[in-house]
């Protein structure tokens, strides 16, 4: 964890340009720092499969790069193998926040 | 706007689903993933490395412990936390220009710089600043006279580099403070000088 650092005015949004891009890459990195954190895989664990999803765009060298696409891959891959996340579910629980009634959004 | 120009993109509802199933099964909270995104929104920066930067320029004592052992040298601080089992601090001088890639995907030294920007974790900064640094470095405003030693450190999970930039003329009459506030994130990086 980060300690409070004193005297810290700014936010680093150094010449102003943004962290994300989309709140939901905000969300993905925070769960994928905070699930480290909390001791389910060690960062360096998911490092890996984050070279492994960017290696796999290069190596297809289709569509544009898209950084949090492969983040999200990444976190997906690594929970899987974990065994807390599986395939299925994850499908239902997209298809069910699809077909949400209209107007609903986060 | 109605919100049929704006469609949610297929990346937000798969956070947005992993994130609820993940609460579900207990394994996190929403509190804890807006906890991350404050902490490196807000609390750590480019502000971080610029202090380090500014007080090695104005204590030699500092400056010669920190290219000894960087790790060890911003433990002073107490700065904690992200990503710094080892750091390595290069100097530019007269005679060298230091700039830092991460060719695998974007290890960067986030206590003292924060996250990336875009560009550091784009592919074309991390193979063309390895192939043509002084071309893409020439594309960022920076000229290298081509007599100056150019390199290029090639982060990883183990090592995160920062440079420490060529000092401003006035050091001496500038107090620290003044100087870290000159200090930019992509100096630090060797894509801008100070």
């Amino acid at each position: 964890m980060i300690s409070e650092l004193s005297g810290i005015e700014q936010p680093p949004m150094a010449n102003g340009e943004l962290v994300f891009e989309a709140p939901w890459q905000g969300r993905v990195f925070g769960m994928a720092r905070a699930l480290s954190e909390a001791g389910l895989y060690s960062w360096d664990e998911f490092r890996e499969y984050l070279i492994e999803a960017i290696a796999g765009w290069e190596r297809e060298g289709e569509g544009d790069y898209a950084y949090y696409d492969h983040f999200l891959a990444a976190l997906e891959s690594l929970l899987a193998d974990k065994g807390v996340l599986s395939p299925g579910p994850l499908e239902i629980r997209c298809s069910e926040f699809r077909h949400r009634p209209h107007g609903h959004d986060h | 706007m109605s919100e049929h120009e704006h469609p949610t993109s297929q990346q937000s509802i798969r956070a947005e689903a992993i994130e609820s199933l993940l609460i579900d099964k207990g394994l996190l909270t929403e509190d804890a993933v807006d906890e991350v995104i404050v902490q490196y929104n807000e609390r750590v920066g480019p502000m971080n490395g610029a202090k380090v930067v500014a007080r090695a320029w104005k204590d030699p004592a500092f400056k010669t412990r920190l290219l000894a052992d960087g790790t060890s040298a911003i433990a002073e601080f107490e700065f904690s936390g992200g990503e710094v089992d080892k750091l390595v601090v290069v100097e530019n001088t007269s005679d060298v220009h230091n700039v830092v890639v991460c060719t695998l995907c974007s290890c960067y030294p986030w206590a003292v710089l924060g996250l990336p920007p875009k560009w550091y974790k784009d592919p074309a900064y991390r193979s063309r600043i390895v192939r043509e640094p002084r071309r893409v470095l020439e594309e960022f405003g920076v000229q290298i006279a081509a007599g100056k030693e150019l390199c290029v450190w090639d982060s990883s999970a183990e090592i995160r580099y920062l440079v420490l930039p060529e000092p401003p003329s006035d050091i001496d009459s500038a107090s620290e403070e003044e100087l870290a506030a000159r200090v930019s994130r992509d100096a630090m990086i060797g894509v801008a000088l100070i």
